[in-house]
């Protein structure tokens, strides 16, 4: 059951054959080389493998891959900009909020997404708009610290 | 990979009706996040899936002339939260679909999945079912409006027939004008967890006088369920803590929770007793939500 | 001790890779002709495999290979991460094999399919028909140890392992009778599990030379070669283990767990590669769990609180096999005695039991968060009945420096424990909140609890300690620094590389640590357990470093004529001793080691380190809680763990550790269990949506201090600190429940619906 989409891709129109039955976190990791996106439950239930689709938060474990056509991907792989992290990752790498990594780029792709509202936030709600990933190493603590620190930065 | 037979991806009402006449077997898929973990499971493998996430007609909110608020089923929670008119008007609605899951979930999972799929837990079922939600459902030769109460037939299971598509959910201007509502979830976990037990609470209060009063539950009973008995008992109380402790009370008598691995019955009865109390006094006391 | 870059909050060596997606795990790797395994689990929980039929699974498109016990190449093997014994008495249990035909618990590893992909493979599972005969299970530890219980391993009468020790100058007997009270509780603590966030992945090749690859997510690149040597009866140097970078493992991967499947296939498959990634149903039931496990605990103590006499019978629940083997139920006896030394005597009884449980083996900490909520509940429980002040208590209970464990002949040369219980007294302002708290009524209380522990560093003197590390000096003055020692998620590299900079006296950027493990570059050791790395691999960084120093300054002297005895390094300079004065840099001394046409000569050091020392590190959590009696829902107002683990070697990483030791130690306390059905033995709850891992919003603000005494044993001070945080936390939580309350809560997780049912008994509230 193939099918051509076309979807933009951390800034490239890419034109992907997929087979319907796949998720969007097969074809970004597998089609694309996107290894960023992670499965850690394959339910939607741990956030590993979120990515911005019209830049909002959405876990692509459960997000067939056909949906994706016409739509704008985001991973961290593309958030860099000439050379330089951006202010979120560069808050989780000076803020220790990293520790072995897995769940770190579905949390960086939550933290964009509020990042780009450019609204403000109380640190409960930092809390709340972080809460759909789950760490076994952090206790959380730094990860809401360094998303704290870059929404504070212009 | 999903083990899926055959897929139909629709961008109009029409069209999903046309695919699901065409394939009567066929499932509808809405966000997926209850249709492909069925899959993954094994309990829907193999299914055939008409998705309908595409369709942009559904995914509105709006008031119409005479007050009545209309829901389209596609409106993820993360919308239905933020939504002005929600927010407006059914602020403990928007409140409680925003305990569900956690945030990516509610930026994609639909209301009307939560609805469809049936489930007793569902966080915004109680809430629906004290609002009266009237359910319109569409097929190719028919449309029926069917109210929430009704459209629950029993566990996981729901009044939706072969070739049907959920295309409204309408919230009628008497069922919500001059309430104040809340709903509250108890989970073990305050984020990505389903209810132990779910309530949701309307009022409408002439002083300290309850007017009417509206109490369904989530996780009492097979289905999300409205509490007679209690409703009842509370219209024409004042209200202070004893009677609001009352009303908790009464509500028993409405409910049939059961025991299981997540939870006791005994220890539902007092979540049912214990959040029903709470959140009529916080109501009470200018807590809650409350159409403005 | 006056350190430059040790102590230093530097940034993870990997944190930049990490954000940016450039940090490659093992399924981030995957060759363009892989194949796909996937494993079919038993239904039932005990019996034996009568009969597969696999013939409609192999007819099906796509599947290549049908598995079952009966048509592969697998001896049995022990599966634990320990190092192996040159004695066979002391071997881990080898008891398992690659697939079995006799099912020990619900979901033990039957059949295995290879595919061309995973949902074929995931098919191809359900055409496999399997004749079982049933055997009745047992699910507790003392039920399978009853008369007439079916034996799960033939000849074990269900234990595994079994200890018993008595130390004291008096009898047990007399000791408990020279006491004035004697105490009694029966405490007990839940399985659990590790739920790293990347499940158990792996995927093995062979190389054109014959050699076997396997590309694994482990602790213990080096064991897991060992074992898969034994597993296939292959020679050790044909296997060659690659560990990539990975997401987490607690200890569920410090045992072997799938490097042998996926060698088996891979052989069976002429070297293709095969990969065997699991999903998170079958990693939280079907590969490793915590313990649990049953104290039967008893104190005597004299009027004015000493503890005269203790003892504890401990049954400890294995699961179906032995992994780890008595080695935790074990250490749990060597806590029980060290923590709080009774005056007179102390008697241990411990047993591991075989059950038909997933399989317990080492979970973060190995037997201590268990055994210290036993005894921070009975020492709380103590201090009620006697009316005594619970901080007191400990004071008064509590081991000492210059103790001399008659157990394990260590001596305890730094002990932070006074401080430790001075800070939480002042951050909780104990005296003020225990007399506010005291004699609450209402629907809503707070209390104040806290709780202590002891914990060795590394394994000495139970087992042997060894750490290599080589490092090469480069050109320009960086050094290459390879370790067996692993970085798991914890901060191995970036520690591991502060010591090699400091000791050489370079800057800490200059240093790269080669986090990929692969046991064909990376000098032996034997992994990422037992908070052992910063102090066993730290030794052999420092001695490989000294090394290298010592060369550096030698080539520097002949170079500059100049007193070797007079020089020095600093940051990546080399200097006068006398005046600080920059002679050369030590990039010009580097280059010369390269190119120097008579003299060219790299720098370079290739070590081994082993210890037979151990620096008992401490520590303590304070909590202040409000209880909502109605719901039994907890809320924190203020949280804190307290550590002694020698010097801080960077309190950014250290501080990141501590969180995730109390976050997993609140989920201990709260919510987490491995729940099994009772009638049938199938796990209930292997999920992510019931399996309660506390979320953010279930985490409350985290606060961590540090007392710092500088233990001589460490290569740096330092003592254990990766598993140590996991321990307090849930005890303190409990013994806050304990004063807010004053009701005894002896079983974990208390969760709210355990603890409506204890306010209930308690007569506290009132029934629905």
């Amino acid at each position: 059951m193939l099918k051509k989409i076309t979807m933009t891709v951390n800034g490239v129109k890419r034109t992907v054959e997929i087979d319907v039955r796949e998720s969007l976190l097969d074809v970004l990791r597998d089609k694309l080389g996107l290894t960023s996106v992670k499965q850690g439950c394959g339910v939607g239930e741990c956030g590993a493998c979120a990515v911005l689709i019209d830049g909002v938060s959405i876990n692509t474990c459960i997000y067939l891959a056909s949906w994706a056509d016409g739509k704008e991907i985001r991973t961290v792989e593309g958030l860099e900009q000439d050379g330089k992290l951006s202010s979120v990752q560069q808050a989780f790498v000076d803020g220790g909020a990293v520790q072995c990594g897995f769940c770190i780029p579905g949390f960086v792709i939550s933290a964009t997404e509020l990042k780009e509202k450019k609204q403000s936030y109380s640190r409960e709600e930092i809390r709340r708009a972080l809460s759909g990933h789950l760490c076994r190493c952090t206790g959380y603590q730094k990860i809401v610290e360094a998303t704290e620190k870059a929404l504070e930065e212009d | 990979m999903y083990d899926i037979s055959t897929y139909e991806e629709a961008t109009t009402i029409q069209e999903a009706l046309q695919y699901l006449k065409e394939n009567p077997s066929s499932k509808v898929i809405a966000a997926g996040s209850d249709v492909l973990i069925k899959i993954r499971e094994g309990k829907m493998a193999g299914a055939s899936l008409v998705s309908i996430i595409k369709i942009e007609e559904l995914k509105k909110i709006e008031k119409d002339k005479d007050g009545n608020i209309h829901i389209g089923p596609l409106v993820n929670f993360t919308q239905l939260e933020e939504d002005p008119i929600i927010r407006e008007h059914l602020p403990y609605l928007g409140q409680g679909g925003g305990t569900m899951g956690g945030p990516q979930l509610r930026n994609i999972a639909s209301i009307g999945g939560n609805i469809c799929n049936g489930a007793t837990s569902a966080d915004s079922g109680s809430t629906l079912v004290c609002l009266n939600a009237q359910l319109t459902l569409t097929s190719l030769d028919l449309e029926r409006v069917v109210p929430i109460g009704e459209f629950y037939t029993g566990p996981g299971r729901v009044d939706l027939k072969a070739g049907e598509l959920l295309t409204d959910i309408v919230i009628l201007r008497q069922d919500y004008e001059g309430y104040v509502g809340k709903y509250t979830k108890f989970a073990q976990r305050k984020s990505m967890d389903i209810a132990t037990i779910g309530c949701a609470v309307m009022m409408k209060l002439q002083g300290r006088v309850i007017e009417d009063f509206r109490l369904a539950y989530g996780v009492a009973a097979p289905t999300p369920v409205r509490c007679p008995v209690a409703e009842a008992y509370a219209k024409g109380l004042t209200l202070t803590k004893e009677n609001a402790r009352a009303i908790g009370e009464k509500a028993l008598e409405d409910v049939s929770p059961r025991d299981s691995w997540r939870g006791s019955k005994a220890y539902r009865e007092q979540l049912i007793k214990v959040l029903a109390e709470r959140a009529i006094w916080e109501l009470a006391n200018g807590g809650g939500e409350q159409d403005a | 001790m006056e350190f430059t870059t040790i102590g230093k909050s530097v940034v993870r060596k990997d944190a930049a890779a990490k954000v940016t997606g450039k940090a490659k795990y093992t399924r981030d790797m995957e060759p363009k002709n892989m194949l796909h395994a996937k494993v079919l689990r038993s239904t039932i929980t005990h019996g034996i495999v009568k009969h597969i039929d696999t013939s409609k699974a192999e007819a099906m498109e796509g599947v290549l290979k049908v598995l079952t016990p009966f048509n592969i190449p697998s001896g049995n093997f022990p599966t634990a991460g320990h190092p192996f014994s040159l004695d066979p008495a002391h071997q881990d249990i080898a008891d398992r094999k690659a697939l079995t035909d006799r099912v020990r618990f619900y979901g033990d590893e039957v059949a295995a399919v290879i595919a061309v992909d995973e949902l074929t493979a995931r098919k191809a599972l359900k055409l496999i028909d399997v004749v079982y005969e049933e055997l009745p299970f047992y699910l507790d530890a003392e039920e399978a140890l009853k008369e007439g219980a079916v034996e799960i391993h033939e000849g074990s009468k269900n234990i595994t392992g079994h200890n018993t020790y008595t130390v004291g100058d008096v009898d047990i007997r007399d000791a408990f009778a020279q006491a004035d009270y004697i105490f009694e509780d029966v405490l007990e603590v839940q399985p659990v599990q590790h739920v790293q966030m990347e499940n158990h992945v792996a995927y093995a090749y062979i190389e054109g030379n014959g050699r076997l690859v396997i590309v694994s997510s482990t602790q213990i690149p080096h064991i897991a070669r060992r074992v898969v040597s034994q597993a296939l009866n292959m020679p050790i140097s044909n296997i060659r283990v690659i560990k990539p970078i990975i997401g987490g493992g607690f200890g569920n991967k410090q045992d072997v767990v799938v490097e042998p499947l996926v060698a088996v296939m891979t052989v069976m498959m002429n070297g293709q590669p095969v990969m065997y990634d699991m999903d998170r149903e079958e990693n939280i039931s079907c590969t490793r769990t915590r313990h649990g496990v049953r104290f039967y605990m008893k104190t005597g103590v004299r009027k004015d609180g000493r503890f005269l006499a203790k003892e504890l019978r401990a049954y400890g629940n294995g699961g179906a096999y032995a992994a780890h083997g008595h080695s935790i139920i074990g250490k749990i006896g060597g806590n029980f005695y060290r923590t709080y030394p009774a005056e007179l005597a102390t008697k241990y009884e411990g047993f591991t039991v075989y059950t038909n449980c997933s399989v317990a083996a080492a979970m973060r900490a190995y037997g201590i968060p268990q055994i210290a909520f036993a005894t921070e509940a009975h020492v709380d429980n103590i201090a009620k009945e006697m009316n005594i002040d619970p901080i007191k208590l400990r004071e008064m209970n509590m081991v000492k420096e210059g103790f001399k464990d008659k157990l394990s002949g260590v001596t305890i040369n730094t002990c932070g424990l006074p401080d430790i219980v001075k800070k939480a007294k002042e951050y909780l302002h104990w005296d003020e909140k225990i007399k506010e708290y005291a004699n609450q009524t209402g629907e809503i209380r707070r209390g104040v609890g806290m709780a202590i522990f002891s914990y060795p560093t590394a394994t000495w003197p139970v087992a042997l300690e060894i750490g290599g590390a080589r490092i090469v000096m480069n050109q320009d003055g960086g050094v290459q620094l390879q370790m067996g020692a692993t970085e798991i998620g914890q901060g191995a590299a970036t520690v591991f590389s502060q010591m090699a900079a400091e000791t050489i006296g370079i800057p800490y950027e200059k240093v790269n640590f080669e986090e990929f493990t692969d046991t064909d570059i990376a000098p032996f050791d034997t992994g990422a357990y037992a908070s052992r790395q910063s102090y066993v691999g730290g030794k052999a960084v420092k001695k490989a470093a000294l090394e290298v120093k010592d060369k550096l300054l030698t080539r520097a002297s002949v170079l500059l004529s100049l007193e070797k005895g007079d020089l020095d390094t600093q940051d990546g300079q080399i200097i006068r001793k006398d005046n600080g004065q920059q002679v050369a840099s030590v990039a010009d001394i580097a280059l010369d080691s390269y190119y120097n046409y008579h003299t060219a000569d790299t720098i370079a050091a290739d070590v081994t380190a082993t210890v037979e020392t151990n620096g008992i590190a401490f520590g303590g959590s304070a909590a202040e809680i409000e209880i909502d009696m109605r719901t039994g829902r907890i809320e924190f107002l203020k949280l804190i763990n307290i550590h002694d683990s020698g010097t801080i070697l960077n309190h950014m990483l250290a501080e990141g550790q501590v969180h995730g030791g109390m976050s997993m130690s609140l989920g201990y306390a709260l919510s987490e269990v491995m729940l099994y059905d009772q009638k049938t033995g199938k796990p209930l709850n292997n999920n992510l949506l019931d399996y309660k891992l506390p979320t953010l919003m279930d985490t409350p603000s985290l606060d961590v201090s540090f007392v710092e005494p500088y233990e001589p044993t460490g290569p740096y001070g330092n003592k254990a600190l990766g598993e140590p945080p996991t321990v307090p936390t849930a005890a303190a939580i409990r013994n806050a429940v304990l004063q807010a309350t004053g009701v005894k809560v002896n079983v974990l997780p208390m969760n709210p619906q355990t603890l409506f049912e204890h306010f209930l008994d308690a007569g506290l509230i009132e029934e629905a």
